[in-house]
């Protein structure tokens, strides 16, 4: 049997040293962190415009992924009343710290692509799934109307059920040339609709066993992409 | 687990580097005591990580890492790890080496990290490391923990590849994203195009974790249909 002294003076030599090597590893490895962790989230923006890439993301090294972005890639960030603000890059933005600040001092990323096919809008969207949080990048063509693709990510959506909508390519896909605003112009946003879409331009199919993820969904698009309005009508002008 | 509790090493036995007993600890683990389908541990990630084969070796060579180690470094502290809490040390020091695999995977191979996640820090709770630690590290000299830990690492590892490549091939007709068999012309062999091969479906199944228990149970089945030794085990 060891002495109560000994086990004390044992476990606090051990933890010391184990937490003191384990900080250094953690900070001497932050850059690297923080680097891949650009390139993933850039790979995941570039993820709803696939179609316009010169080749598909996956075969595309990390290299390519950063020197498209840095030369095809406009970053703007927007405020609450839809105002371009100086200084701030778009990449820099967070939605998660976002979403905690109150709603007129929130910021927006705004990332325009400058394709063959003129500009398209990347807007970022956030909103409630059923167990965690799930976001998506809606890039909307230059005719600020028309969407051209999504990219659906979540925190922990059910496997085959509200995880589907990144893990089944035909979700993001049903998004496709979906119009966000009606005929007279006014803002309808697009919708996730149980049982069969029938606006063939405002709505998609949700999916079946995932009604909460499907509403979170519908949701998203109708409030996230409602504040970059403004600053879209302005580049009609 | 209380045959291998009697692999304890005599105290006059010599030690050697690469003896029959050092090559036994290695090749041992890779089938007549294999911790998945022998010992029955370790088969809940075998389940999780198996769908294809790049995550199955990187968890394979992260947890050989993890058991090849934490027993180095319990056999070089066991003479001075107090009983009652021998645990709790063992834990520490478990919970160290994956904190470390954690990080570099996430400074290398972001992707990667991001898709096992979880299933990293789960390999704290992996019971062959722990398992190796209290039969084995904790009785026996360095070098011979250190290569009893690679030897069970591998033996996990390597089931774990054999059935991440039966449900990478039949489930999405690929073997380490290369694709093999499938309906598009992406893959090598177009399914569609050869009449010998049009009745082919990839296997749904697959994909799902459930198929990686039929597997394991298939192993298993094989393994002790074709090992007299294992008979009469458990």
């Amino acid at each position: 049997m060891y002495s109560n002294r000994y086990i004390t003076i044992y476990t606090l030599i051990m933890t010391l040293v184990v937490s003191v090597v384990l900080a250094f590893t953690v900070t001497g490895l932050k850059p690297f962190h923080d680097e891949a962790e650009a390139i993933f989230k850039k790979r995941d923006i570039l993820g709803a415009i696939e179609g316009q890439l010169p080749k598909k993301l996956a075969d595309m090294s990390d290299e390519e992924v950063l020197s498209l972005f840095d030369s095809k890639v406009e970053q703007v960030v927007i405020d609450a009343k839809g105002e371009p603000l100086d200084g701030t890059k778009a990449e820099s933005v967070d939605m998660a710290a976002e979403e905690k600040k109150p709603e007129a001092e929130r910021q927006y990323p705004l990332f325009i692509f400058n394709g063959e096919q003129g500009k398209i809008y990347l807007t970022s969207v956030r909103g409630n799934g059923l167990w965690d949080k799930i976001w998506a990048y809606v890039a909307i063509k230059d005719d600020l109307n028309t969407i051209v693709g999504t990219s659906f990510g979540h925190v922990g959506e059910t496997p085959g059920l509200g995880a589907e909508i990144k893990d089944n390519p035909n979700f993001p896909k049903q998004f496709e040339g979906k119009q966000i605003l009606n005929d007279q112009g006014d803002y309808v946003s697009v919708k996730v609709v149980k049982g069969g879409a029938k606006d063939p331009l405002h709505e998609v199919d949700g999916i079946s066993g995932a009604t909460i993820t499907s509403t979170g969904v519908s949701e998203m698009m109708v409030r996230g992409l409602e504040v970059y309005l403004p600053y879209l009508q302005a580049q009609k002008k | 687990m209380a045959e291998t509790m009697t692999k304890e090493v005599k105290e006059k036995e010599e030690l050697e580097w690469f003896g029959p007993k050092e090559r036994k600890l290695i090749t041992d683990p890779l089938n007549d005591d294999n911790p998945v389908t022998v010992q029955i541990l370790g088969v809940c990630s075998a389940l999780a990580v198996t769908t294809m084969v790049k995550p199955a070796l990187i968890m394979a060579v992260s947890v050989t890492l993890v058991t090849g180690f934490s027993n180095l470094v319990i056999s070089l502290m066991r003479n001075g790890i107090p009983k009652q809490i021998r645990m709790i040390v063992q834990l520490v020091v478990i919970a160290f080496l994956v904190t470390v695999v954690e990080q570099v995977l996430k400074a290398y191979s972001y992707p990667v990290w991001k898709q096992l996640s979880v299933f990293i820090g789960l390999i704290i709770t992996n019971c062959i490391v722990m398992g190796r630690l209290e039969a084995y590290a904790m009785a026996n000299p360095p070098w011979r923990s250190f290569l009893d830990g690679i030897g069970n690492g591998a033996g996990y590892g390597f089931i774990l590849i054999v059935i991440s490549v039966i449900r990478e091939f039949f489930g999405r007709g690929a073997i380490l994203g290369f694709k093999i068999l499938g309906a598009t012309d992406e893959f090598l062999l177009n399914t569609t195009k050869h009449w010998w091969l049009s009745w082919y479906q990839p296997n749904g199944l697959m994909v799902l974790p459930a198929s990686a228990i039929f597997l394991v149970g298939i192993i298993i089945w094989i393994q002790r249909a074709r090992n007299p030794k294992l008979v009469d085990i458990s």
